[in-house]
């Protein structure tokens, strides 16, 4: 069964882009457009993994993952999030809302990869 | 490779949709009716563009939209005032991420003047708080480096790891680490489980397990360091590299958890040995910290998205449709013309089902339009940037108004129209409102207004631009348009027709250059632009209030109700919106002016009748109008007169077939349509028709009150 990851960023730009670099790597992808929209598929893509960006509208990143750790089924499940930012303030409050880690963009395809495998254990 | 291609592509069409929305944000910030909610919106947009650009490697763009979001990022935390001064920043700041985005679209690598001069007064608005920008993340671990002198290279390394409760919250996991080392390099693994107490004194929150892991690797430090990047602080961690005749130390004393924590804001007391701070509750989401002031109310802000389900949809495609409708619909007069002839058009099944067809195609027809329609507020809104350009380079205060965005107009027409509106909104600033001096000698506010309105009007869309200035100066036109040789000196002209002069080729005058509209364009092009969309552009002006431009426009370039007319044995079609009525003349109404000319009493109004036969070439003298039909029309210009024609057969929609893409220009025919028949009918265009008939007949065309 191929590992599931939901992809979750308000740019249609970024979501492809992280779609197409998954789904070479053979993974199965769900996207969703913000952090309402993420919550509101998590049943539906049961993921084993979740790549949100920050910045959204509705709900950002931190709501979500603070949705996500508070759900029964998904509290543990690796959260990796997406920012541009490299400073270390954006790090710690990512760390403080429970992101598993995180994702520097611009990324490549292969840095990406290597990075949910390191988290996933693959 | 073509596939990235295709995402740069979508990124640029994202990119215009962020735009509209900081440029949208920013002039209700302007407004002063904002909520933080318009700052954060802004903040993203300008965020996600810098994101998307980062992905592309457009580094001019990530650089530049870096420091405006930056500077808005102190807005939305209050240490930024938003002044006039700054709010202009951020106007510009706006208009320049639109410039940078239109020169990475083709690949326009120069350099941008006003970006560096931008990228200075952000910075001012900034101060010295940023450029932190030093990524102080990684800091190694301080460790026993042992024989530091040796290669790194080729090591064992021991490490120690005791997982805090935060490390399985947030979702690592201890196996993955090891499975991540195991790529490195030959691993050993010992679990100690010996602080494992009983269950009942058993705590989620008090880590008990420790492993201790031999690897065995050429990897490097730094390498070995990057597996727990993420978990650094959610654990007990100690990496040591060994030398290989030193016995196994523990780990334990040289316990590395990091002394000064970079991050000196982490509060949690994780490293604390004992007994935590009971956190019984069983939510991990309960203990995890909220992340301060982020925390919005999900769906407050729902009512910002709006989810209409869209796609995105190639314009050839549409296009095509349209063809394939235009030949549905001559088809259908076909199939009309051959059941007439067959005699079948009485039976009661045959006009049905041709009825029910007609009505399918006409709404089919209806629907593709509105495929095709488009807001003009993506038109209008560009308009706010041609404006305040305009104010600068003039020195004036100029505010925009804009009045019905959302009318929606065929996609083509809104691309088509950004020039010629470009250019009558530059006209208005710069020649239309008067500078501050003489505005506040007549009593004016001194920030002038220029209305950009939209509207449906009579199954056409009128757009008018107009503003609040002095008007038009008729005796400087007169002059200017007499010294050009465009008017013969003295002529009688009425105050519109002064006004029309503008719209004259060579009017535009090189010495009048400002540094606006000096550009070498005149309104003559604006004319020929708008005419070319089927569209009609006229100007009223008072003096003191000032002057409106209006612009009259079909709702599709595609098709056209018309009215088909007879003139000797051609069939053309005469655009049903310049119709007023149709009538049979008789002695009452008809009067000859001097020899040949003749005129038609109508609405208390003389107006010229036009024998479109001679018109056309079709009789070398006007026919007897008594034999004829009159069809009495008015252009946008509110010219009218009557047309002579044979006779009148039907009106109905016709195909619009561009006469210059098949054929060429022909004078007084805007187009060319495909009857029911097969043969080809010509489109009169009325306008042109009476500009050079009433020129032809000098001015015999007057306006006489009836009943006198």
């Amino acid at each position: 069964m191929p590992t599931r990851i939901l992809a979750i960023d308000d740019s249609p730009t970024i979501r492809g882009l992280v779609s197409r670099a998954l789904k070479a790597a053979g993974f199965e992808v769900y996207t969703a457009s913000d952090g309402v929209e993420g919550l509101g598929v998590l049943a539906d893509a049961d993921p084993d993994l979740i790549i949100t960006d920050v910045n959204m509208p509705r709900m950002d990143g931190f709501g979500l993952i603070e949705g996500v750790r508070g759900s029964l089924e998904y509290a543990t499940v690796p959260i990796l999030v997406l920012t541009t930012e490299s400073g270390s303030d954006l790090k710690a409050r990512a760390r403080r809302a429970g992101a598993t880690g995180w994702i520097v963009k611009p990324f490549e395809d292969a840095q990406l990869v290597a990075i949910i495998d390191k988290v996933l254990g693959r | 490779m073509s596939d990235m291609d295709e995402y740069l592509e979508m990124f640029f069409v994202e990119c215009d949709e962020l735009l509209e929305a900081v440029a949208t944000g920013l002039r209700q910030m302007d407004e002063g009716t904002y909520e933080m909610e318009t700052v954060h919106a802004v903040f993203r947009a300008v965020h996600s563009i810098k994101g998307g650009a980062a992905a592309f490697g457009l580094t001019d763009l990530v650089s530049f939209a870096h420091k405006f979001e930056t500077a808005l990022d102190l807005l939305r935390s209050s240490a930024l005032d938003l002044s006039p001064q700054a709010m202009a920043v951020f106007h510009r700041s706006s208009d320049c991420l639109a410039d940078l985005v239109a020169a990475a679209r083709i690949s326009d690598t120069r350099e941008n003047a006003l970006r560096e001069e931008l990228l200075i007064e952000l910075e001012a608005l900034i101060g010295e708080e940023d450029e932190t920008e030093a990524d102080v993340d990684f800091v190694p671990l301080s460790l026993d480096l042992g024989d530091f002198g040796g290669s790194p290279v080729g090591d064992r390394y021991v490490i120690s790891l005791m997982a805090e409760a935060d490390l399985y919250r947030s979702g690592n996991d201890p196996a993955a680490l090891i499975r991540a080392l195991e790529k490195l390099g030959e691993v050993r693994v010992t679990l100690d489980a010996g602080n494992v107490p009983v269950l009942s004194e058993w705590s989620a929150d008090t880590p008990t397990l420790r492993w201790q892991i031999e690897l065995e690797t050429e990897a490097l430090l730094s390498e070995v360091e990057a597996v727990f990047e993420f978990v650094e602080d959610r654990c007990r961690l100690s990496i040591a590299t060994i030398d290989q005749t030193t016995e196994d130390p523990d780990p334990d004393l040289r316990d590395s958890q990091d002394p000064e924590p970079q991050d000196s804001d982490m509060a949690e007391p994780a490293i604390t040995e004992g007994t935590p701070p009971a956190q019984t509750s069983p939510a991990p989401s309960a203990a995890a910290p909220r992340p301060e002031g982020r925390a919005e109310a999900p769906g407050a802000k729902a009512a910002e998205a709006t989810t209409t389900a869209t796609i995105r949809v190639n314009l050839d495609r549409v296009d095509k449709l349209m063809n394939m409708i235009g030949e549905l619909v001559i088809k259908e007069a076909m199939l009309t013309q051959v059941i007439q002839t067959a005699g079948l058009s009485e039976e009661p099944e045959v006009v049905g089902a041709l009825e029910g067809l007609r009505q399918l195609a006409g709404d089919i027809q209806e629907s593709v339009m509105a495929i095709r329609a488009q807001p003009l507020k993506q038109v209008f809104q560009r308009m706010h940037r041609i404006v305040r350009e305009a104010a600068d380079a003039t020195g004036k205060q100029v505010r925009l108004v804009t009045v019905g965005e959302q009318t929606e107009v065929d996609k083509t027409m809104i691309e088509r129209l950004i020039d010629p509106l470009t250019h009558m909104i530059r006209n208005s600033v710069d020649h239309g409102l008067e500078d501050s001096v003489r505005r506040h000698r007549s009593g004016k506010p001194q920030e002038g207004a220029i209305t950009l309105s939209a509207a449906h009007k009579s199954g056409r869309v009128q757009i008018e631009v107009s503003d609040d200035g002095g008007g038009i100066d008729r005796a400087r036109v007169r002059s200017i348009a007499e010294d050009k040789g465009l008017v013969v000196p003295g002529a009688s002209l009425t105050p519109g027709e002064i006004d029309s002069l503008l719209f004259l080729p060579g009017f535009s005058s090189k010495d009048e250059v400002s540094a606006l509209s000096g550009r070498g364009v005149g309104l003559d092009v604006v004319r020929r632009e708008i005419t070319a969309l089927g569209g009609r552009v006229t100007i009223a002006s008072t003096e003191g209030k000032g002057t409106t431009f209006t612009i009259s426009l079909p709702l599709t370039l595609a098709v056209l109700e018309g009215m088909l007319i007879q003139l000797d044995d051609q069939t053309l079609v005469l655009p049903i919106t310049a119709v007023q009525e149709t009538l049979r003349p008789d002695h009452a109404t008809l009067h000859h002016i001097g020899a040949t000319g003749r005129a038609l009493l109508n609405r208390g109004e003389l107006i010229p009748i036009i024998d479109l036969g001679c018109t056309f070439g079709l009789r070398p003298a006007p026919g007897d109008a008594h034999n004829g039909v009159l069809i009495v029309v008015e252009t946008d210009n509110h010219k009218r007169a009557a047309f002579q024609v044979d006779a009148i057969h039907d009106q109905r929609q016709v195909v619009i077939k561009s006469l210059e893409e098949n054929y060429g220009r022909v004078s007084g025919v805007s187009a060319a349509t495909i009857l029911g028949d097969g043969k080809i009918a010509l489109i009169i265009d009325p306008e042109e028709i009476i500009t050079s008939s009433t020129s032809d007949h000098g001015r015999d065309r007057m306006a006489i009150a009836a009943n006198g």
